[in-house]
């Protein structure tokens, strides 16, 4: 991963470095304590934080315009909390309760706004990409200019129908930002353990679709190429893929112990890399913010999260008739 | 303000665990994602996190404690100039007590009522009838369809230049333009989850299988993305497509290509799926499943596309979906079946009745949601029942069918119900061995003439 300080001085106002400050640390504070809550017992099942890769979904937020779809698959708090959905009703879908935005029936993994444009939330690996270019063909199909963000990971990114959808959405010229979130670890395998080449977004070339690396811990970069992305599809010019290089600081779910990698190897990535420090140091460095600024913004956002937090306790569990409804539309 | 730090849950099962190691001290500082412990649970050694910042001030459970109950606390901090003994006395985050709700036990099987029952006629009775194959129904229904809706649109392998595997999309192309008729490359996990993402995004796909045996590739996007997301989304988001193909064995084409997928479709919440035998349920079936704003699975049968029927001409001739057909009328055994397994009902009961007895057919047309009333009420009349299906008998229609009429009607059978089905075996290639897998007229004759004690 390549060390924040490769960013060159960037061209860009006070308020729009607050406000990815501000969308980053919400995203992490936001998982901090919903990691707390899973401690607690009161999140069940499967429960896959964000943390670290806080980067990646903000800059490309930043990037989308009214009207963007995004899918992704169940590492998806923080691209739900980036689209604007409310924390709350995220933390209450955690916790399994009426007022979670799937009514406490999809949980951590599975939930969707379609006010947002946020299509899931989907629990097996690799079957949003198919689906994420489908929005994208609907797009198409009914003649306007939007872009389908489609996340999917590195593990992903060795599922076949990944590459049955690369040949499709180029053959078709769908608009379609395929953005591969590469953390480095398939759950417990390292990608040179799993995946014959070292920069995936290569194996876009065999499809002619163009694509490159990103620095995924460096949100302006991530913005950067998030809008050149975009304007290919828009143009009409079919696909793109972004292969952003990230790191996830927690295991891969709640119960994973994270074996596989040593402590040092995470301990380096926060100490020089970590992309909310990287936005901090900008603030400061570029004098858009005090240290007083900052510690405003950590309250409002440490605020928002107790919020959601209290939110996801108080709202009761759905009445057992729910049970029963939202299998046939 | 001090804070306690409780033993966490970290597996979806953990609840307790073993304190292994302490990483930190008392009097030592944290932050937010420092290791603070290590932890076993039932299945790992975990880390365990800080979340706050502060001053170890306390630690309550010493290291190699076992079984330390989740939601303890195993640790006090402070913060800078804080006493951890100032602690209040047990001031732990609250965990929320979620009283077990009761769950109503299922209802007692209750005497049997009749079920109320749809016999309301399909197409008015003068209406005027032309013989049509059940291919150029399933065509006109899906023009139809495409002419009334811009958002219905045709996919899947060979549909749009060559006119269809099975030439069902025949003139389609012509109609309606590449836009609306996509050939798509031979892919059918990818392009069934395009597909279904289209449907997200507000089409209306009809998804053409050259047969559901290649179907199998794409059976994670039928069930796990169209299926089951409406319920997922707590009902925000459907998805309304058609799957449509050839099912169940053709002929000669062996055991890859000649599987009956009912049983399977039919076992999904979420999914609606259809087997119509006649042209006229194939086109006033498929219209209503176009129209049906969730997943159908639409099961045709290869052997039936060039057989006539009469087909009413109607504007718009649509059928419910859940609705069976009562193709014949009688009172000594109910014969029920769906698909090309109407076929042999049908040549059986003609038989039967040669030799006085009198077999009510029964035309399932949807295998989900399916209309067990008709089944039931027409088992009160004639206490016997007999169903046939080309599927595999362990888990079966029938079968299911069979535990229906048990809990739901057992009082009035007069014999077990006897379910009609392929043979428990791949299907062979060789002539004599495939018509011996196959389930026959005969075997339908001679399961009524068992039910009926002839």
């Amino acid at each position: 991963m390549a060390a924040r300080k490769t960013t060159k001085k960037p061209n860009v106002s006070a308020e729009e470095l607050k406000t990815y400050y501000r969308e980053m640390l919400l995203i992490r504070r936001f998982e901090e304590k919903a990691g707390q809550l899973y401690g607690m017992g009161l999140i069940g099942g499967f429960c896959h934080l964000y943390i670290g890769q806080e980067a990646v979904v903000v800059g490309l937020e930043a990037a989308a315009d009214d009207g963007d779809k995004r899918i992704t698959s169940y590492r998806d708090h923080g691209h739900m909390l980036a689209c604007g959905m409310e924390p709350g009703g995220v933390m209450a879908e955690l916790t399994g309760r009426i007022g979670g935005l799937s009514k406490g029936k999809g949980g951590s993994m599975h939930m969707f706004s379609k006010e947002k444009h946020f299509y899931g939330g989907h629990g097996i690996v690799g079957a949003q990409v198919p689906l994420g270019a489908g929005l994208a063909f609907s797009d198409k199909y009914k003649g306007n200019d939007r872009v389908t963000f489609t996340y999917f990971g590195d593990g992903a990114a060795n599922q076949g129908q990944v590459y049955e959808t690369f040949n499709m959405a180029a053959l078709w010229d769908l608009p379609v930002v395929f953005v591969i979130e590469n953390n480095q670890y398939a759950m417990g395998t390292a990608q040179a353990r799993s995946t014959s080449t070292k920069e995936i977004f290569h194996r876009g070339e065999a499809f002619g679709i163009p694509g490159e690396i990103v620095n995924g811990m460096d949100v302006l970069a991530v913005k950067e190429a998030g809008e050149k992305a975009v304007a290919h599809c828009r143009a009409g010019k079919g696909p793109y893929i972004l292969e952003i290089k990230t790191y996830r600081y927690r295991g891969h779910s709640m119960s994973d112990p994270a074996k596989y990698r040593t402590r040092e190897e995470v301990q380096k990535v926060r100490e020089q890399s970590d992309p909310i420090e990287h936005v901090r140091e900008l603030l400061l460095t570029g004098k858009h913010a005090t240290e007083d600024d900052l510690k405003a913004i950590d309250k409002e956002i440490k605020e928002i999260v107790n919020q959601a937090a209290e939110f996801s306790k108080e709202s009761p569990e759905p009445s057992l008739d729910e049970l029963w409804t939202d299998i046939y539309a | 303000m001090a804070t306690e730090i409780l033993m966490p849950a970290l597996s979806p099962t953990m609840e307790e665990g073993t304190l292994a190691k302490w990483l930190v001290k008392e009097g030592d500082t944290v932050s937010s994602g420092d290791i603070m412990a290590e932890i076993e649970t039932d299945k790992a050694t975990m880390e365990f996190e800080a979340v706050d910042e502060g001053i170890v001030g306390k630690i309550l459970i010493a290291e190699g404690t076992e079984g330390v109950k989740v939601n303890t606390p195993i640790a006090v901090l402070v913060e800078e100039g804080e006493d951890a003994s100032a602690l209040p006395a047990a001031a732990p985050e609250s965990v929320t007590e979620v009283a077990p709700a009761a769950v109503d036990a299922p209802a007692p099987a209750a005497a049997p009522a009749a079920p109320v029952v749809d016999l309301s006629p399909d197409w008015p009775a003068d209406a005027e009838m032309k013989s049509e194959t059940v291919r150029e129904a399933l065509r006109d229904a899906m023009a139809e369809e495409m002419r009334g809706d811009e958002d219905v649109y045709l996919m899947g392998e060979e549909v749009a230049e060559y006119q269809g595997a099975y030439k069902i999309s025949q003139g389609l192309l012509d109609e309606f333009g590449p836009k609306r008729v996509i050939d798509t490359p031979i892919t059918e996990h990818g392009f069934t989850g395009i597909a279904v993402g289209s449907a997200f995004g507000g089409l209306k796909p009809i998804v053409e299988f050259m047969t559901f045996n290649f179907a199998m590739q794409a059976i994670d996007q039928i069930i796990n993305s169209a299926a089951k997301t409406l319920y997922m989304s707590g009902g925000q988001m459907g998805c309304p497509i058609v799957f449509r193909g050839p099912n169940g064995a053709a002929a000669r084409v062996a055991a890859q290509h000649s599987q009956d997928y009912a049983a399977w479709y039919m076992q999904v919440p979420g999914l609606k799926v259809v087997m119509p035998y006649s042209a006229a349920d194939a086109k006033g079936l498929l219209k209503s499943a176009i129209r049906d704003p969730n997943p159908v699975v639409f099961l045709e049968n290869e052997i039936l596309y060039g057989r006539s029927f009469d087909v009413p001409q109607v504007d718009d001739l649509t059928i419910p979906l859940g609705k069976a057909r009562i193709w014949r009328e009688g009172s000594d055994v109910t014969i029920v079946s769906f698909g090309i397994g109407m076929q042999f009902a049908l040549e059986a009961a003609d038989k039967l009745a040669e030799e006085g007895i009198n077999a009510e057919v029964i035309d399932l047309r949807t295998i989900r949601p399916m209309d067990t009333g008709a089944i039931i009420n027409s088992v009160m009349k004639t206490n016997r029942l007999v169903t046939v299906e080309e599927g595999w008998p362990q888990g079966s229609v029938g079968s299911y069918i069979s535990s229906v009429v048990m809990q739901e009607a057992f009082d009035y059978l007069d014999a077990p119900v006897i379910t009609c089905t392929g043979k428990d075996v791949p299907m062979p290639y060789a002539a004599n061995l495939e018509k011996l897998a196959l389930v026959t007229t005969d075997e339908v004759i001679s399961a009524v003439k068992q039910v009926t004690y002839r």
